[in-house]
Parts: structure tokens; sequence; C-alpha cells
């Protein structure tokens, strides 16, 4: 109990001069926001898109790709595979019969309305089923294409980044015309970034006869997809590849995922170790201006542990407080980003996400600095030489 | 330099401090370093895309073929003087994961083209009079430990031949270097190889690589090539290779403006720090200056013995930070650089390294020269005393 007083008048009489030795203070905690700002906003782009491709991504649909296609873009499969694919078992029914949705992608080249640069974007031909498949899609503006029609949907993010895709536009690529009757939205997926239209006109006007990139199948529940794989993979009529929808999305964001958390990594030991070192420099600091003050505190007899802690507690203070303000600045300046990058020959549409986990692990990682940024300072404290520091003048 | 004792002298004063103080802006110059390198990687080589290239493609998407018949008519337009067909193979090595930047080319013209690229001329005729021959840069041969005359099972993601399978054997005829730095880590092989054996799409090409006679002129020789094909089923868009290359990278995301804003950052903290520290020890020394002061050192003297003290410690710790960063970057192995191929410090990014360290010497010292040069002998001796 005696130790717990002696720390707490110690620690008080530490934050009420605290106003005299401001200044390098407020480097410290500059230094602490500055790393805690800069880590969490970086993190904040993978999380934003890992979130955009974990909503697109459902673990009850099956994707099937050409064999050895890495993707979407490289895949083509024979339109009517999706008989075959539709008597696979697992495959959920309705009233029209198995939901297999065969999908045909495309990519366009539409100009950003900000920076004007060419960009390339998916354009996607579905028929009725994809509206089963991804129920997420729904018009929000505008309305339905007709099959048949050159008509598009669009959808939210790409209408909001390129020229020409509003409602009420006409978009013009190659020899064709098409008339943007809908804006669509997936609740933030990866859809968001792609044209949609009706699938026979798409390959029609690409001279891809009946052939499509990718199925999509609805499964009766997420566990039986192992068996609908396995029966697709080893028919040997088919040459294709099977995989969830999720693990599908996940794995097209792996690569980005790898490098920002590396270039994160870096970035948080790095400066962090330099925002430390400032921070030593602070705490010795304060250190030295309390010699006195210390060697009276030991001489009335104040113990070598209530000195040591106050001197941390100062840090782990400063580490508090840099890490709040970094983490409130990042929230404020990246939470929701508009940001745009490039997948498999396509744009993505995604928004930074400054999550409440992204916060926490940037707090804790201030205090760890600030406690690193103590450590020394705080055992100098308690091995200054009583008698020779009070002698000081 | 009758003044490095001197200077020497108020550095040590406390060693503590100063290799706290150093190794902040050790820190943030080796950051700084590895966040150019990064950004370079991301320019995908716009910097030495050749000036008198041009790319024609699909005016639709670089994804939709051209026909090769295209080829000639393009050869045909005033001011182009070679064109060489190209189709991107899509490649891979034994994982989907491990990509190779693989081309198809015609092989004759290749050199001629691109002349940054050196090949022995041994190397040169192998490759020509071999039909599945291959020539791989150094820095992906080192990557996957692949020799000369070594026969390569290439895979693509899209090309399938006759076979019904997706490997293309491959022999390495020759190796590659670059005089660009970066420039060699992709593979290229003969396009009638890829074009006789390949199931689907035969006699098309991704895009041709139009070699002009006047640099110039770029912007004429591309409106009549696309003039040539207005209108067809498939329309063109030609561009320099600079400009697409540009265009292509910053697809990617704007890697260039989120460096910049984490460097301003990081050096903005690292100013915070080094300011923090001189103006420390000019409060400290308060006594010592005034007494300079009082011997008749001039206010010019004393700023140059503050402004020097704070440069030795930015211009040393800066040196310091973008040397290991050098040697960082150089150590970082085969496998992690795929992700990354051309992944180095540029000289401007040296450059700009030195002049940054300059700038925060400079802006630290300000605030503690400002005082040192307001200050009364007078008073600060006595209250000093």
């Amino acid at each position: 109990m005696n130790a717990l007083k002696q720390l707490l008048v110690v620690s008080l009489m530490n934050f009420r001069n605290l106003r005299r030795r401001m200044d390098s203070s407020l480097v410290a905690v500059a230094g602490f926001a500055g790393v805690v700002l800069v880590v969490v906003a970086i993190l904040s782009i993978r999380a934003g898109f890992h979130a955009t491709l974990a909503t697109t991504g459902s673990p009850d649909v099956a994707i099937v790709l050409r064999g050895g296609a890495g993707s979407e873009v490289n895949s083509v499969l024979g339109g009517n595979q999706s008989f075959t694919i539709g008597q696979a078992p697992g495959v959920a029914q309705d009233q029209s019969g198995a939901i297999v949705s065969p999908e045909l992608l495309v990519q366009i080249s539409l100009k950003k309305r900000a920076s004007g640069l060419q960009s390339s974007v998916s354009f996607r031909g579905v028929t009725a089923d994809a509206f089963k498949v991804h129920a997420k899609v729904h018009i929000v503006s505008g309305r339905m294409f007709k099959p048949g029609l050159n008509e598009v949907i669009v959808g939210a993010e790409a209408a909001h980044l390129f020229q020409g895709v509003q409602l009420g536009d006409t978009l013009h690529t190659g020899r064709y015309h098409w008339q943007v009757v809908g804006i669509f939205d997936d609740g933030g997926g990866l859809h968001n970034s792609e044209i949609w239209t009706s699938l026979p006109v798409l390959q029609g006007a690409y001279q891809r006869g009946n052939s499509v990139s990718s199925m999509y199948a609805k499964l009766t529940s997420a566990a039986v997809f192992p068996a609908f794989k396995e029966s697709l993979e080893h028919n040997p009529q088919l040459n294709v590849s099977v995989q969830r929808e999720s693990d599908y999305f996940a794995g097209q964001a792996q690569g980005m995922s790898l490098f920002i958390g590396i270039v994160g990594a870096i970035i948080a030991v790095l400066m962090g170790g330099g925002a430390v070192f400032g921070a030593v420099n602070t705490m010795y600091t304060a250190v030295a201006a309390r010699t006195q003050e210390i060697a009276m505190l030991r001489a009335l007899g104040f113990g070598r542990m209530p000195v040591l802690a106050s001197v941390l507690i100062e840090a782990l203070v400063l580490g508090l407080v840099g890490g709040v303000c970094g983490g409130v600045l990042a929230y404020l300046l990246f939470n929701g980003f508009q940001a745009t990058t490039f997948n498999s020959l396509t744009i993505i549409a995604f928004r930074f996400a400054v999550t409440p986990q992204l916060l926490g692990w940037g707090l804790a990682y201030a205090l760890v600095m600030g406690l690193l940024g103590g450590l020394l300072p705080a055992v100098r404290a308690v091995r200054l030489p009583i008698a020779a520091s009070l002698r000081q003048s | 330099m009758k003044y490095l004792p001197l200077l020497w002298s108020n550095l040590a004063r406390h060693k503590t401090r100063l290799v706290c103080t150093l190794l902040s802006v050790v820190f943030a110059f080796l950051l700084f370093g590895m966040l150019m390198a990064i950004r370079q990687a991301f320019t995908l080589g716009a910097n030495f895309a050749g000036a008198n290239r041009l790319l024609t493609m699909s005016a639709v998407s670089l994804t939709v073929a051209l026909p090769i018949s295209y080829g000639d008519r393009i050869a045909s337009v005033k001011g182009v003087e070679r064109v060489d067909p190209q189709n991107w193979v899509g490649g891979y090595y034994q994982e989907t994961r491990n990509t190779v930047y693989a081309l198809a080319v015609r092989s004759a013209d290749f050199f001629t083209i691109y002349p940054e690229y050196q090949l022995p001329a041994t190397e040169q005729h192998a490759w020509l009079a071999d039909k599945r021959g291959a020539i791989v840069g150094a820095a992906l041969a080192k990557q996957y430990g692949w020799k000369l005359g070594q026969q390569i099972p290439l895979r693509s993601n899209i090309w399938r031949n006759k076979d019904g399978t997706n490997v293309w054997d491959v022999t390495v005829d020759g190796i590659y270097t670059s005089d660009q730095k970066g420039g060699d880590s992709q593979l290229f092989m003969h396009y009638q190889y890829l074009d006789d054996a390949r199931s689907f799409a035969n006699n098309t090409v991704s895009w041709f690589v139009l070699q002009i006679a006047n640099p110039d002129q770029a912007g004429e020789v591309a409106q009549s090539v696309d003039a040539l094909f207005a209108n067809s089923p498939s329309e063109t868009r030609t561009s320099t290779e600079k400009a697409f290359v540009a265009n292509f990278a910053a697809q990617y995301g704007d890697i260039g403006a989120i460096v910049t804003a984490v460097v301003a950052v990081v050096l903005f903290t690292m100013l915070l720090v080094t300011v923090n520290t001189m103006a420390q020890s000019v409060r400290e020394r308060t006594g010592e200056l005034a007494v300079l002061k009082a011997l008749g050192f001039g206010n010019l003297r004393l700023t140059g013995l503050v402004l020097a003290e704070s440069l030795a410690i930015t211009l040393v710790g800066g040196i310091i930070g973008l040397v290991l960063s050098y040697v960082v970057i150089g150590g970082i192995p085969g496998a992690l650089l795929q992700f990354l191929p051309g992944l180095y410090l540029p000289a401007h990014a040296a450059a700009l390294a030195v002049g940054l360290m300059l700038l925060l010497g400079v802006l630290a010292a300000v605030l503690p020269v400002s005082r040192a040069v307001r200050l009364q002998v007078i008073t600060a001796l006595r209250s000093a005393g």
C-alpha cells in the first residue's frame, strides 16, 4: 500500500510540472501520433480491400473456371457446360431449375472522371440466374436492363468513378452503344466496380459465340461444396477448376494483402524506431530536469520502484496521448476514403476501412513505443546518486 | 577547420542524446530509401521506356486481341520503321503465384527495336535458330536458378496448345542484361511458336510495338495508325510506350501520392526530434555562447557553429540511413522480388535524400540560431554565473 501511495504522489508531481517540459513532451507525442497515423492508414487500405472482397464472396456459392485459369479474366468455358454443372450434386434448385449463372467477362477501357486516365473496367454479361447467385445485387436507381437490348446497369462505384456511365448516358465502346438504364449496388462488394448487361447481347458484341468466362452455382449449403467440387473436377468431359466463391476472392486479395502487410511492418518498425529514440531523448530530459527533485524524494525515504514506475507512467501517458491522436486523425482523414486498385487486369474500387481493431492495435503499439522510450531513462532515474544530485545546483 | 574540436565537443556534450537523435534520423532515412525504391518499382519502368517506340492495341481493352494482318498495314504508315507483333503469354513457373512476365515476340527485329537489351551474338543466333527458344533476363534467371541450355516447362494461364495442356516448353538460349536497372526480369519467346501451337485465337496479337523514325512525330504517327482502322471491327489506340506504361502503372493506385504522404509525415516527425535536440543543446549552453560572444565571436560565426552542429547530425544520420537502405534493398531475396521486379533505389531519390537532409538540418537550426543571436551577453553571463 505504501509503495502505491508513493507512486501516486510522485506521478502527480510529475504531471503537475509537465507544463514546464511541454515542448519536449509534445515532440514525443507527435512522434507516436505520426507512427500510429501512418501505420493505421496503410493497414486500413488492406482492411478496406478485404472487406470489399469478403462482401462479394459467399461460402455457399461455387465458381467454376477453366482448369489452370487463375482468374475469370483468363477463363473460357463452353456455354453448354452449364447443364452438366447444374446436374452436379448439391446445386440449389428453384421453380426454373438448377441455379447456375453463366457469366462472360470482357474488359473495356473507360476514362476516370477525376484524372481522365484510361482504366480497364469489367463488363459482365449475365442472365436472370445471376441475381439469384449474387443476391446482394439490387437496383438503386433507374431500372433493370431488358434482355436482348443494348442496355446496361452500372455499379454504384463505377458510376462514381468513370465518365459517361451515369444514369441516362450512352456508353460507347468499340462499335457499340449501350444505354445506361440503371445503377446497382451489391452492398459494398466487387461488383460495384462493374458494368452488367444481358449475356447473349455481350456474347454477340464481342464475337464470343456461346462461350462464357465462368459459371457460378448456388449450393444447397456450404457443406456440400466438397462433393460438388469432386464431381466436376473428376468429370472427364470437363476440364475445370472449382472454388468456393469466398476462397476465390480471398485468393485474389492475397498478393496485395501480403504486400501491404510487409510495407506496413517496415514502416511500423522503422518509423516506430525513430519515434522511440525521440521519446528516449524526451524522457532523459525529463529525468535530467528533475534530478534534484528525485534525489530529494529518495532522501525522504521514497523507494526505487515508485520513482522507476513514475517515469514509465509518464512515458506511457505520452504514448497513450500520441496513440489516441494518431488513431483519431487516421479515422478522420482516411475512413471511407475511396481508392481503386488493379487486380487481374480489372479495376476494383474500395474504401479504406479504419476498423476498431486497427485502432486498438495502433494504441497498443503506441503504448509499447512509450514503454520502450521510458525504460532507459527510468533506470537512470533510480540510479542517480542521491548525495551528489542533491549537491548539484 | 580550427572549429572542428569545438564542434565535436558541443556534439559530444550529451552522448546519449546525440546517439538517440542520430538513430532517429538514421531510421527516417532508412525508411525513406525503402519507400522510394517501392515507388520506383511501381512506375513499372516508365522512366526507361523508349522514346521512339509506340504501342498499338485494341481501343476496347488491352485484353482484346488484334488481327496479325494489321502489322503490315501499320508498317506502311509514314514514319514507322519496324513493327513487332507481341503476344502476352500469362506465364507462370510451377505454381500460379510464380508469375513470369513472358512475351511472345517476332524475334528478327527484336534487338534493333530494343537496343537496351544486351546479349552475346552467339546467344542471339542460337535463339533465332531455335523455334522453341527463349531469352530470359538475368534477374529472372537468377530468381529461379535457370541456366543456359536448360529446358523450362513454362505454363500459361491463358494459352493451351493443341495437345490440350498449358505447358509451353522453352529452352533458355540466352540470358540478357539490360543497361536500364530493373529491366532484366522478363522472358521473350518466339511469336511463331506460340501462334502455331495454340488451340485458339490464332493469327492474333495482344499489341504491336512500333519503332518510329522521329520521336517528335509520335503524335502524328499514332493518329495515322489509328485512322487506318477507324470504323473497322477492331479499332486501335496508339500511344507512346512511356504513356502506356505510366497509365498502366497508375491503375495499381496512386502509389506515388501514398509514398509522398508517408515520407512527409516521417520527415516532419524527425524534424521535431532534431529541433528539440538542437533547442535543448543551445539552451543548456547559454553561458558558453555568452562567453564566446564576449570573446568576440560575431553572430555569423555563432550561426555557423549551430548550423554546422545541426547539419552534422542530419547529414551523418541521413547518409548512414540511406546507405543501410541501399544494403537492405540489395539483400532482399529473389523470392520476394517476384512481387516487385525492378525494386532499387534510383539515383534521383538519393539526391533528393541529401537535399532533404540539408533542409532538415537548416530548419532544425533556425530556432536555436535566432536564440543565440538575440542573446544579451551581460544578462546571460550573469544568470549563468
